[in-house]
């Protein structure tokens, strides 16, 4: 079983998710440069955080171009798991491969903090056995983490169970003061109809330890090590 | 622009008196034409050549056991242990600031994290020390948020987190606010690179962004007070581009680890100028370089622009004759320019060419060797006396209501919760941070080691008004007493000194006094200084800020388990104060005075910095034994403000506590509540670890005294004052986004 961690010009949340994937979880994890065209021998991806090309332009309207997504798509197309983190959602939004976009946040200033997810569903290779309703404490930080669509298009992700996460209280209740950015209905994470693709702007491989002060995202890497496994990877 | 005849006005014009002018001519054995001018003008800058600091500088310990590389380099280097080391060194960025906040401050933190990472570093935090005009002075809204936003975008996007800081607000910033900008790398310490050209033949490499006419004058600007006219200087502010720093640190790091360069420098101020010169200085050797071959984004650049222009993101290094093409390949892999535009000499002269003819001819090691130095005169100002006498306690009058006094301090600015600000920083990112922005020091882990690095940054101006001396000591001993509460022992420190204009000689005393009192301190604690910045000139209309001189403290726990935070851990832990020797009398340059009885006056408390080091070493030790819940130093606000702190300033909501006065002595109720004082500490100790706690106290010679117990709803100090610790959360959390008129 072997991940992928992509590197692109300006990506730097990527030692952090190969950081939680080989000495945290202990799966065996590799950095893929944006200019490869091939992800052959990886299992799963993640597109990690970051600023790639310094979001001069919309976010991620520049990693979109890059080799490497025609090797995602691809990949994705092919039923393989794929999670994009804050910039990785960002950048899998703007290929297409998720619906919707983000805007700079409601506040229009940068925020780091802690918030707590309400998770919606199991249905994801990364949120298989996380039972819905489960509460999980996550960092975000993020400029543009402000996620919009039309009205049509949120109904139909709650209609076919495509939102994964909501930004809530730390009861659980999803509210407006509990949301960070401004997100449409607070969404935090979205995944595709086939569910194999998930993207979302909190981070989880910044809360895979306790020393840390939250173990909670190490759960998603978990299930995805264990969604694997029942594949046979 | 256009080339210039030279004359000693012109000379003048840049900044040189007769007398360097002369000495340049001397050095020639001509008169410099227009470039060379230029060169000699950032060269000898006060920024660049310390010319009128050095002298004082050298009073600093820089040597330790543990000290790698001191004052001299990019930045400092300090040995960890186990095969690594860390790097550091703080900046400032002062006027660029003022002029254009956003890119001023942003291009602060870009041209820290250069230094640390030219070292061969891996930046992994950075800290910054703000201090703004009076929150109601009509232009220091838009100085805080743009300043903020500016080191969050910068820093944000490079991907080191900031980890902590400290915001003041004071109307001495009023005209001149201050900037310091530090960052910290991690190092193997066989992996160690310095700014050397050596080596005849090898080749001088240009790499990084293009050169554009960005912070001409920089330098000079930085050297130079202020005055209604500074506005004009904007296009004298660089512009940052993170996202091409990233690159540019993926490439050199990566370049590192191959052995094709023997040395590299950041183009900071005074750009190709003092790079290339400084790095042939060290190694006492020449240069030939062809400015045609300098990447370049505008047209019609002549020499005087392209070597004194301050465009960002860019380094010079050193490669070995032969390996050029190593190194073209990492640049090429990451889009930057790499460009060979020269070549070490061994002849000791820099020959810059352009268009085919020779623009400037300088002998290298006089520009660094002959540049002035100056003992400029010092002297007591005139009214520091009675500054000091200013006032007399009794004749304060005593607050009717102790317990809004006291949340009126924990909700002014200075003291407020600046989660505004640090919530705008990315501080995990790199997942190293241990203990967040919000207590007395962040604790950072290192990863592939159990150890941590503990950091923070201090100075009470107010304190170095009114007595220099004693204010320098205590910059140093409280940010070493703050990185000791984490558990730490505190292994290095650098500083930013900033103050007003040095040819005043009530300046050169402030800065001299200062200087004197952080190398006193430095040296009773055994904590050596191994790199920093003085920044003079920090006027406007004649008027000087407080003298600054900011100090942070870096900190090592060989176990980062055993770290402390500031704030209470549970309800029943026993509160003990430790080190309180002095019982409620020292009001001189305290908040309560200033903030309530609106007064800067008297002298700041006394230090006694034996017992600061043996405090040191007892939370140290009680730390390692798992003898302590918490730990938090008594700063401004005194007692009542640290407790409160303890209380309300923890991630999980407010807790209360109940303690007798621990100075019912005190003339007082409001002085035992609000005095400061140094040397003291508020411990919460576990049930079962009491008896430990007090032998460790016991053998470390510290008086200790228990006080009461963590739990309830409120903050109680018996008999005096009496808050629901929610409310004082409330207005703490609130004060800073209400004084500033900004959005919460």
């Amino acid at each position: 079983m072997k991940t992928a961690v992509l590197v692109f010009p300006g990506s730097n949340c990527d030692h952090d998710a190969y950081h939680a994937l080989k000495h945290v979880i202990g799966v065996d994890a590799g950095f893929v440069w944006h200019k490869q065209s091939s992800l052959e021998g990886f299992d799963a991806v993640v597109i990690p955080g970051g600023f790639t090309y310094g979001d001069y332009l919309r976010t991620g309207a520049m990693a979109k171009l890059s080799p490497v997504m025609a090797a995602v798509r691809r990949f994705a197309e092919g039923g393989g798991p794929v999670i994009g983190i804050c910039n990785g959602f960002q950048i899998l939004l703007e290929s297409g491969l998720l619906p919707g976009a983000m805007i700079v946040n409601e506040s229009l200033r940068f925020v780091c903090d802690y918030v707590h997810l309400k998770a919606e569903t199991g249905r994801t290779p990364f949120t298989a056995g996380i039972a819905p309703g489960t509460i999980l404490k996550i960092p975000v930080a993020h400029y543009q983490g402000n996620y919009y669509a039309d009205d049509g298009t949120l109904d139909a992700l709650e209609k076919k169970g495509q939102v994964v996460f909501r930004y809530c209280a730390p009861s659980g209740n999803v509210t407006p003061e509990a949301n960070p950015n401004g997100s449409a209905r607070n969404i935090a994470g979205i995944c595709n109809e086939e569910g194999n693709v998930l993207g979302m702007m909190p981070h989880p491989e910044r809360c895979a330890e306790a020393q840390l002060g939250s173990a909670d995202g190490r759960r998603l890497f978990d299930a995805m090590v264990a969604w694997l496994k029942e594949k046979g990877k | 622009m256009k080339e210039k005849p030279v004359t000693l006005e012109l000379a003048k014009e840049h900044g040189l008196t007769a007398e360097e002018f002369d000495r340049v001519r001397a050095i020639l054995g001509r008169d410099p034409n227009f470039t060379e001018l230029g060169i000699f003008s950032v060269m000898w800058s006060e920024h660049c050549s310390y010319k009128s600091s050095r002298i004082h500088l050298k009073k600093f310990p820089t040597r330790g056991p543990r000290v790698l590389q001191g004052p001299g380099e990019n930045a400092g280097v300090v040995d960890i242990g186990d095969g690594l080391a860390v790097s550091f060194k703080m900046e400032s960025h002062n006027h660029p600031s003022f002029i254009e906040p956003y890119q001023g401050a942003a291009t602060g933190v870009g041209g820290i994290l250069r230094d640390v990472f030219t070292m061969g570093a891996r930046p992994i935090a950075s800290l910054d020390s703000l201090r703004f005009g009076r929150p109601d002075h009509p232009r220091t809204r838009y100085l805080v948020t743009g300043v903020v936003a500016g080191i969050a975008g910068y820093g944000n996007c490079i991907g080191v987190p900031t980890v902590g800081g400290e915001v003041y607000f004071d109307e001495c910033y009023d005209g001149n606010i201050l900037v310091n900008a530090f960052t910290l790398g991690v190092v193997k310490t066989e992996a160690i690179w310095r700014g050397y050209a050596s080596g005849v033949g090898n080749p001088v490499i240009y790499v990084g962004s293009k050169t554009g006419r960005d912070g001409i004058h920089g330098a000079t600007m930085a050297s130079g007070e202020f005055d209604e006219k500074s506005e004009e200087k904007r296009p004298t502010v660089q512009v940052g581009d993170p996202f091409t720093e990233k690159l540019l640190l993926e490439a050199c790091l990566e370049l590192m680890r191959t052995d094709a360069i023997v040395g590299i420098q950041d183009m900071g101020a005074a750009g190709l100028t003092s790079s290339s010169f400084e790095m042939a200085s060290r190694a006492g050797t020449g240069f030939t370089m062809d400015l045609d071959l300098v990447p370049q984004r505008e047209e019609g650049m002549i020499p005087y622009e392209l070597m004194l222009s301050e465009s960002q993101e860019r380094m010079l290094l050193v490669a070995k004759r032969g390996r050029e093409d190593e190194v073209r390949a990492i640049f090429e892999k990451w889009d930057l320019d790499a460009s060979v535009i020269g070549e070490v000499t061994g002849d000791g002269v820099a020959r810059i060419r352009w268009r085919g003819k020779t623009v400037a001819e300088i002998p290298v090691a006089p520009v660094t060797d002959q540049a002035p130095v100056y003992d400029r005169p010092a002297a007591r100002p005139e009214g520091q006396d009675a500054l000091q006498q200013g006032f007399d306690p009794a004749s304060l009058p005593a607050p009717s209501d102790l317990a809004d006094t006291w949340l009126r301090l924990m909700s002014c600015p200075e003291m407020a919760d600046k989660k505004w600000v640090f919530r705008q920083y990315d501080h995990m990112i790199r997942t190293n941070t241990l203990v967040l922005p919000g207590s007395d020091a962040a604790v950072l882990r290192v990863k592939g080691t159990r150890k941590g690095i503990a950091l923070s940054v201090d100075c009470n101006s107010r304190y170095c008004f009114l007595d220099p001396y004693v204010g320098g000591m205590i910059a140093v001993i409280e940010s070493a007493r703050n990185v000791a509460c984490s558990g730490a022992e505190p292994i290095g420190l650098t500083d930013c000194l900033n103050f007003g204009n040095p040819e005043k000689p009530e300046i050169m005393w402030q800065f001299r006094s200062a200087i004197e009192g952080m190398a006193k301190a430095c040296e009773a604690i055994g904590v050596p200084v191994v790199s920093g910045n003085v920044s003079f000139y920090n006027e406007t209309m004649g008027k000087g800020i407080h003298p600054t001189p900011t100090v942070a403290m870096v900190g090592l726990l060989e176990d980062a388990g055993t770290r402390l935070v500031q704030w209470f851990g549970a309800p029943g832990d026993a509160v003990f104060l430790a080190g309180a020797d002095r019982l409620g009398i020292d009001l001189g340059g305290s908040l309560y005075l200033k903030e309530i009885h609106g007064k800067v006056a008297g002298t700041p408390p006394p230090v006694d910095l034996a017992h600061e080091k043996r405090l040191q070493g007892f939370l140290g030790a009680a730390a390692a034994e798992g003898a302590l819940s918490s730990a938090h130093d008594l700063a401004e606000g005194g007692f009542a403000c640290a407790l409160a702190e303890c209380c309300i300033t923890g991630p999980e909501g407010p807790i209360g506590a109940k303690v007798v006065n621990p100075f019912p002595d005190a003339v007082r109720p409001d002085f035992a509540m609000f005095s400061e004082s140094q040397g003291a500490v508020l411990l919460s100790c576990p049930p079962g670890k009491r008896g430990a706690l007090l032998d460790l106290a016991g053998r470390f010679r510290i008086t200790i005294k228990e006080l009461g117990k963590v739990g309830g709803e409120h903050i109680d100090i018996e008999g005096v004052a009496t808050v629901r610790a929610a409310d004082l959360q409330k207005g703490w959390r609130e004060g800073f986004a209400k004084a500033l008129g900004l959005e919460g």
